[in-house]
């Protein structure tokens, strides 16, 4: 049984038809990775999964149950966690605040909100340090682990991730995808959205290819890389 | 792991003494600002006085005499324009979008009490309960009738053009304030059109120092208490604000959804209620605001709103629109700048200028000197946060 599905997803922009009847599963305890160029429909399928924007046709299911009616801040609720397409921290609020926005769907006095706050700086150390930061005053990567960090707060059952490695140096990179694979071993469900297919394919269990709105490919993450379209298309090789 | 998790110091909520830093650190600045302004704008109407004293004979005198009472009347107003400024600035904060019939929302709180006095003296209520106890029934009466008449307005008139070009919600607030206006005017009908607050017993004035002047006399001042209700009212209301604005979770979900509204939403904060509570606590504090003015000044009439908002408007461009800090400093400013021309240029000018006329030119020549060269207001940008 899936955890998260979606079933012949299809989301318009006004008029232009973003995601053409998209169908995938994710099943528990998995990284899966979404591939794609430009313009595939990444973004669009996770803002569509987390209710920013509502399909036109076809379900998107948690547990069997439909979500796609629903509002974003109930979606939250029911265990779907986003850390959006760049970063989008809150710039004029703290480290700290911007974690305990994180946390919103739990009262403060929960005592697992403590265990939560110190499980994400254990995670990323470096925000432990800019704790009273302003969350605009955080480089490029900081704001990654921000961004993360904040979307773990809502102890989610599945974590979308949008493109964490936008932007940042190689080594961080490095660093993000580690901390992606620990956060996934520690129990949490990821469905990760990349351009830099190398990088997630490397992590992940499974992935889907996308282009122009809809699912090109779909396999184990090991026989995309060994794919020769993937190879030429997304890993730059010839 | 446990070892490791131990060494590492424990983030702790915000201490409880960097909430009250964080809470009165504003308060700090309006009085920086009262004593600053009333310094500058007192040292100007003096140098000018020494200036003109050739032609006129004890106006130097008569200058310091009075000096007292306008920084007084001053502030008044200035907490007046403060509280109103509260409202459209935290409206645009989190919507980007004057709330034109924020004004009408203010009077319609004035109303209220008024009409809560007369009711309670109809039956004989207002005589038996002390007269401050009244005050606060009328300021928490007018808070809530003016905070959910503002989220009404929002619902109906706001909500549904969220997606609309920026000027059709404007057009929209203007008509809401017409509509209040005359609604309230008919409501009230020609015999309460100027609706009088009740007389309150509230004790004689309050001596609050005494100095020897230049000329030898004794100059006595004192404060009526409604201006001191007014002030210290006022002042309760801005701590609350802003220990809601900064310290609660409240607070943080409607500065979070100022800055990026869908990524509010991802984090389970409903946007819509956040919206429709911004508009409830700006809509309470024009309310009250309402009250203290219909106490201080006694009479109130269904246009009062239109001037008040225009000034309050201004206050919070002054002082730099979005910013809590800089609505309140904004309007101290402006009161203060108003009760100096309204006195001195009638002093000055010998009675040949009616000053209480000039007043309104002043203020509205700041708006227009402050959007063409500091646009970004008094507190700019960057010099403290925004919603």
């Amino acid at each position: 049984m899936a955890l998260l599905e979606l079933q012949n997803v299809h989301t318009f922009y006004g008029n232009i038809h973003a995601l053409k009847g998209i169908s995938l599963a994710v099943n528990e305890g998995e990284i899966v990775t979404l591939i794609g160029s430009n313009g595939a429909g990444k973004s669009t399928t996770l803002r569509t999964i987390s209710g920013l924007l509502s399909p036109r046709q076809g379900q998107v299911l948690l547990n069997e149950k439909r979500i796609d009616t629903l509002p974003s801040h109930e979606i939250v609720k029911l265990g779907i966690s986003q850390s959006p397409e760049g970063r989008r921290i809150f710039p004029r609020l703290t480290v700290l605040e911007n974690l305990e926005m994180g946390a919103y769907i739990h009262s403060r006095r929960d005592p697992q909100y403590r265990a939560d706050l110190e499980r994400v700086l254990d995670l990323f150390p470096r925000l432990r340090e800019r704790v009273s930061q302003k969350g605009g005053t955080l480089s490029g990567g900081e704001q990654q682990m921000l961004a993360i960090g904040r979307a773990l707060m809502s102890r989610p059952r599945i974590l979308l991730l949008d493109e964490p490695s936008m932007g940042l140096a190689p080594i961080l990179v490095d660093q993000i995808f580690r901390i992606v694979q620990d956060i996934n071993k520690q129990g949490t469900t990821i469905l990760l959205v990349e351009q830099n297919a190398l990088m997630a394919l490397g992590v992940a269990h499974r992935g889907y290819v996308l282009q122009t709105g809809q699912i090109l490919l779909s396999d184990s993450a090991k026989s995309l890389s060994q794919n020769e379209m993937v190879q030429k298309a997304y890993l730059g090789m010839d | 792991m446990a070892v490791k998790a131990q060494a590492q110091p424990m983030v702790s909520d915000r201490s409880s003494l960097g909430t009250l830093r964080q809470v009165l650190a504003p308060i700090g600045q309006i009085l920086i600002f009262v004593i600053g302004g009333s310094l500058l704008l007192g040292t100007i109407v003096v140098m000018l006085a020494l200036a003109l004293q050739a032609g006129q004979a004890n106006l130097l005198n008569g200058v310091v005499s009075v000096l007292p009472l306008v920084i007084i009347d001053g502030l008044v107003l200035g907490f007046l324009y403060a509280t109103i400024a509260l409202g459209y600035t935290l409206v645009y904060g989190v919507l980007e979008f004057i709330n034109f019939a924020h004004g009408e929302i203010y009077m319609v709180g004035a109303f209220v009490g008024g009409g809560l006095g007369i009711w309670l003296a109809s039956q004989g209520l207002l005589a038996t309960m002390h007269p401050l106890i009244f005050v606060v029934i009328a300021v928490f009466v007018a808070m809530l009738a003016s905070g959910l008449l503002a989220v009404g307005i929002e619902r109906f008139a706001y909500r549904p053009l969220r997606g609309a070009p920026r000027l059709v919600p404007l057009i929209s607030a203007i008509g809401v304030s017409l509509v209040l206006q005359d609604l309230v005017r008919l409501i009230a009908g020609p015999a309460r059109f100027n609706l009088r607050y009740p007389t309150l017993n509230l004790g004689g004035r309050i001596p609050l120092f005494e100095m020897s002047t230049a000329a030898g006399t004794n100059l006595r001042v004192s404060i009526d208490n409604q201006s001191l209700i007014f002030i210290i009212t006022s002042l309760l209301m801005l701590v609350a604000l802003n220990y809601l604005i900064n310290v609660t979770k409240l607070g943080k979900a409607i500065r979070a959804v100022a800055q990026d509204r869908p990524t509010a939403s991802l984090m389970g904060i409903n946007v819509n209620l956040i919206i429709a509570l911004t508009f409830f606590v700006g809509g309470a504090l024009g309310g009250g605001a309402g009250v203290l003015f219909g106490i201080k000044y006694s009479t109130v009439n269904p246009y009062i709103g239109f001037i008040a908002g225009l000034k309050a408007f201004t206050a919070a461009v002054l002082g730099g629109i979005g910013n809590i800090t800089g609505a309140m400093v904004g309007g101290i400013v402006l009161g203060l700048l108003e009760a100096f021309v309204s006195t001195y240029l009638t002093l000055f000018t010998n009675g040949r200028l009616s000053g209480p006329d000039y007043a309104s030119v002043a203020s509205f020549l700041i708006l227009i000197g402050i959007l063409v060269f500091r646009p970004s207001g008094l507190l700019g940008e960057a010099a403290t946060q925004k919603v």
